[in-house]
């Protein structure tokens, strides 16, 4: 395997590692934040066992996020060290910032978790708001600079270098702001529906409160943010049609320009024949969708020098997952909002909790495809139309060996975590039950 | 502007040495445990770390940040001839935040806490050993670019004796700032006795590594004996420290709280790393003689003015948020033993 593929390999790898352990670090401390503020406003102790048991979920995977987020910081340089020397006086900026935010979390989540009983209730939830504002900020600060790889702004570029630099000007670059958003939005429709189907899998088999309870708010966070999203990644597509035509394309599937553009969907894209076979094709739709107009011109792929695309298929395949996936969690959202206000008994019945058990994994599967679309779209580029992927990799031998090692190493931090967050779940479960033991009793 | 931005930069490694040190200390003490009363003392390290390592932990991200922008042919340079140490030390960074993270919360049964124990006490020292290998590699000058052979470029830089005995010297730095904290954490009599045993032996080791270091140094040509003799910080620091070390070994025998003993022994590392910072300056990275490139200074290494103006602001900002949380979060957990803390939540 050369170095090129096996850097990208390993980059891919830990990022699709690392963007689980951030989602969750960016949203599950808002959902114990409001359970923790039920316990407060009503004392009820199911709200409690609830909180603490939230929090030692947001507790175990801020450690690993926090260790496998420093593994990137270094990674950078191991695997990328042409491009940090170029981009980390334009865009360190925000790296700056998050190290803030980033401190301000794991100070605050210190508190949070070691602070029962012992700091004020009021500097207690806030200690837990705060570790999810921290960790948005951050999200939000690494947003900026990967919006900067799609948009790169705040220097002048001459000769192969850059002048000028304005690292204000990098930190606001034109992709920041939606792909930031879009970003924070899906972090809690991932983590609210995985929170949500996993406590829907558990009432089912276990038939405890507390999982209601928990479903609940869970749920209530996921569905809004599964309402939001299909505007905020439609602003998103009607960013990238405008600063990156040729990702828009690839993730299309999009081969010809023409005005009036069809909006495609799913099917394969054959990039030898240049077209998108078994596809379905709503006319005019795209025109309309990247530029709100049904004749505007959509350049296709073959506008641009084959040797410019990224790897179309790929492309085109995650953006449909991406896609189809977001418009069936907010349909699922819509419904069930609609269900918990005028037919409760059906919010809480099998058929509808068992709809939801089966939604767990989606969020994170369209988390991952999302940015796939990303950071393939991009290729061949690592700077879009400034730096080349294969010119930024490093020299040194043996990419592919540390990366086996990489492999090895999160595969068996999988496997530990998965094991873990069981048995925390056993114990919660114990908790539960004696909860309701003891409320039968009142 | 450079030097503040440079002041920034050691203020983090030094804070990193200081807190984070401290926690690679606790595995390190958890290495040589013994039979006697060990469940007690891991008790301890575990309820002394728990609240704060993570936050320690981020002082290195932030020397890194500060590293990669500011400086980023340094960050590249040491990360393309120094990735494997580099590498060595997060591997090390990954297995003990997990092992410390799952044994804090997956304790369930023996054996796993067992393992978990292990994993973390061996990866502390590892990873401490390791960290000062790499930043010894800074400065002992055996980065070659110019090298054929793949041991010339990416083994000779760090795998030599200077590098290796600097490695221990940490270790023992760790270990030493580990036990003057762990000493305040505990008011049972036979514990803070091997507190204070595990002091001596990490003062003794690390005094007799000094020579060692300055000794394999000059054999590897790195005059480093002269630089401190240049230097009036570094010797004014190597002097008061080597004093220090003495009242430190008395101060040891005192009864607790043993504030003297505690405050000597971080005095004693922060000297080092004071005497190591202005010994380096204003050099970045060493380069071997043999390839005939310019040792790299860290004005050689700056980014443009704009950026550092930017990153310096971020800096300032960034402190005047972190600093007050950081105080509050010492003051609710520091500043009491376990066994004052369990006598308060008994009467619930």
């Amino acid at each position: 395997m050369d170095n090129l593929l096996a850097a990208r390999m390993q980059m891919a790898f830990s990022l699709g590692f690392h963007i689980i352990f951030a989602a969750i670090g960016i949203a599950m401390p808002f959902l114990m934040s409001a359970s923790h503020y039920l316990y407060l406003r009503t004392g009820e102790e199911r709200y409690r066992t609830l909180t603490k048991a939230w929090s030692k979920g947001v507790a175990i995977f801020f450690a690993v996020g926090a260790v496998s987020g420093t593994a990137l910081s270094f990674e950078l340089g191991l695997l990328w060290p042409k491009f940090m020397d170029l981009a980390g006086p334009i865009i360190g900026m925000p790296f700056a910032w998050e190290g803030t935010a980033f401190f301000l979390e794991a100070i605050a989540l210190g508190i949070f978790l070691y602070g029962w009983d012992r700091v004020p209730p009021r500097i207690h939830w806030v200690s837990g708001l705060l570790v999810g504002v921290a960790g948005v900020a951050s999200g939000l600060f690494v947003i900026c600079a990967n919006g900067w790889m799609n948009s790169p702004s705040g220097f002048r570029w001459e000769n192969g270098r850059a002048f000028d630099i304005d690292p204000w000007a990098a930190m606001f670059n034109k992709a920041a702001l939606w792909q930031g958003i879009h970003m924070i939005v899906a972090s809690f429709e991932a983590v609210g529906f995985a929170v949500t189907g996993l406590h829907a899998w558990l009432y089912l088999k276990h038939r405890l409160p507390l999982h209601l309870s928990a479903l609940r708010i869970a749920f209530v966070f996921s569905a809004v943010a599964a309402l939001i999203q299909p505007l905020v990644g439609d602003f998103s597509a009607k960013s990238v049609a405008e600063r990156q035509p040729l990702k828009l394309a690839a993730m299309e599937g999009h081969f010809e320009t023409e005005r009036g553009a069809p909006l495609i969907i799913g099917g394969l894209p054959d990039v030898k024949r240049e077209v998108t076979d078994w596809a379905i094709k709503i006319p005019k739709a795209l025109s309309f969708l990247a530029f709100g107009d049904f004749d505007a011109e959509v350049k296709g792929l073959k506008d641009f020098p084959k040797e410019l695309w990224p790897p179309v298929a790929i492309v085109h395949i995650a953006f449909q997952i991406m896609v189809g996936i977001g418009t069936y969690l907010a349909a699922i959202g819509l419904l069930g909002l609609w269900l918990m206000w005028k037919k409760p008994l059906i919010f809480a019945g099998t058929r509808w909790l068992k709809v939801l058990a089966l939604t767990t994994p989606l969020g994170f599967l369209a988390i991952e495809a999302g940015w796939v679309v990303t950071e393939v779209g991009r290729q061949p580029w690592i700077i879009y139309g400034i730096m080349k992927t294969a010119d930024a990799v490093t020299t040194r031998p043996g990419v592919a060996f540390t990366l086996a090692l990489y492999l090895l190493i999160y595969g068996l931090l999988i496997a530990v975590v998965t094991l873990i967050m069981k048995r925390q779940i056993a114990l919660l479960h114990r908790e539960g039950k004696q909860l309701a033991e003891e409320g039968g009793h009142r | 502007m450079i030097d503040i931005v440079l002041i920034f930069l050691a203020l983090s490694l030094a804070f990193y040495v200081l807190f984070g040190g401290a926690d690679f200390g606790g595995g390190i003490l958890e290495v040589g445990l013994g039979r006697y009363r060990n469940e007690d003392l891991r008790r301890i390290i575990s309820h002394a770390m728990a609240p704060v390592w993570e936050a320690n932990h981020i002082w290195l991200i932030l020397a890194v940040v500060i590293l990669f922008m500011g400086f980023p042919k340094v960050y590249t340079e040491a990360l393309t001839y120094l990735h494997l140490p580099m590498m060595a030390v997060l591997l090390g960074i990954v297995a003990r935040g997990c092992a410390f993270t799952f044994r804090h919360y997956d304790t369930f049964k023996a054996t796993n806490y067992r393992t978990y124990s292990r994993i973390f006490a061996y990866s502390s020292l590892w990873t401490s050993f390791f960290l000062g290998a790499t930043s010894a590699a800074f400065i002992i000058g055996r980065i070659n670019p110019q090298a054929q052979t793949y041991s010339g470029l990416f083994l000779d830089p760090w795998l030599n004796p200077f590098c290796l005995l600097v490695g221990v010297f940490t270790v023992c730095l760790c270990a030493l700032l580990a036990s003057v904290y762990l000493m305040g954490e505990t008011s049972d009599p036979e514990l803070i006795q091997i507190f204070r045993r595990k002091a001596r032996s990490a003062s003794i080791g690390s005094a007799v590594l000094g020579p060692g270091i300055f000794l394999a140094a000059q054999r590897m040509d790195l005059p480093l004996a002269a630089i401190f003799v240049d230097n009036v910080v570094s010797l004014l620091c190597f002097g008061i420290g080597t004093v220090l070390l003495f009242f430190f070994r008395r101060s040891l025998y005192a009864p607790p709280p043993m504030i003297a003993a505690r405050v000597y022994g971080v005095l004693i590392v922060t000297l080092v790393i004071v005497a190591w910072m202005f010994a380096q300056y204003p050099l970045a990275l060493r380069y071997a003689a043999e390839s005939g490139e310019v040792h790299l200074t860290f004005y050689a290494a700056a980014a443009p003015e704009s950026t550092l103006r930017v990153l310096l602001g971020s800096l300032l900002v960034g402190a005047l948020l972190i600093f007050p949380s950081l105080a509050y979060l010492f003051k609710v957990f520091k500043w009491q033993t376990l066994e004052q803390e369990e006598q308060k939540k008994v009467p619930l």
